[in-house]
């Protein structure tokens, strides 16, 4: 059960066009579920700071490797959050920042593999003070 | 004039795994935000950040205004050779700060 003011908060920011977005990003390939980890708090009280990480299983050999990750949510004025670019020399692809929430929505972190497959994972992450439209 | 933070090991084994960070001073204002007069406040973030590794690059990232002030980044590579990191963020209104770091691969 929620708690009544996260009620209120899904009902009052409207859903952006992150569905269209990923399509482009992914070129409307098949979106795979597993093999990514989207790590981001449940809660957070304050959606101006919110750390995020994302690991994917993946061997990080020469020809089997993860070359993109990218994070998008579904509330925020701009689907897209980043895109991290990397490749074999990472080693490990396991990613990290710190992003905005303008409301309680769900966050989705989908990696590109280097044989063209996409794997993805989200999480619904509970915001009490909303970033990004604020009024200074 | 910006500021930024690394966090890059000094030293490394050869083959080792090493995890990178950084942090850039920059508002990362989103542009969707209006003042007390109901102004429009023009967007200004930073939009790209490349890491090169002895001049190869191992890691590009494009950033949207849904990062927070003060972007902070966290990646790995694999420590191949002494030499230096170079670090570079771009953004809005000529935003472009350059940043190295050496490291010593034994």
């Amino acid at each position: 059960m929620l708690p009544p003011r996260a009620f209120a908060q899904l009902a009052r920011t409207p859903l952006n066009n992150m569905p269209e977005i990923i399509k482009r990003v992914t070129g409307g390939a098949v979106i795979n579920k597993g093999r990514v980890k989207l790590n981001v708090p449940p809660l957070v009280e304050n959606g101006h700071l919110v750390p995020l990480g994302v690991t994917v299983d993946s061997p990080m050999t020469a020809t089997d490797y993860v070359s993109e990750i990218h994070v998008f949510t579904e509330k925020n004025p701009l689907p897209e959050m980043i895109s991290f670019h990397i490749g074999p020399r990472a080693g490990r692809a396991a990613i990290a920042t710190r992003v905005r929430l303008a409301d309680t929505e769900n966050v989705v972190a989908i990696a590109r593999l280097s044989d063209g497959s996409y794997w993805s994972d989200s999480a619904f992450v509970i915001v009490t003070l909303a970033a990004c439209l604020e009024e200074l | 004039m910006a500021v930024a933070r690394l966090d890059v090991p000094k030293t490394a084994k050869r083959g080792e795994i090493i995890e990178i960070r950084t942090l850039v001073s920059h508002v990362m204002e989103n542009g969707f935000r209006r003042n007390y007069l109901g102004v429009p406040l023009p967007r200004d973030i930073i939009t790209d950040f490349s890491c090169s590794y002895n001049g190869v690059e191992i890691c590009r990232v494009a950033l949207y205004p849904s990062i927070a002030a003060n972007p902070f980044l966290s990646f790995t590579t694999i420590a191949t050779e002494s030499g230096t990191l170079t670090f570079n963020w771009r953004g809005d209104n000529g935003f472009n700060h350059s940043e190295t770091a050496s490291i010593a691969v034994e």
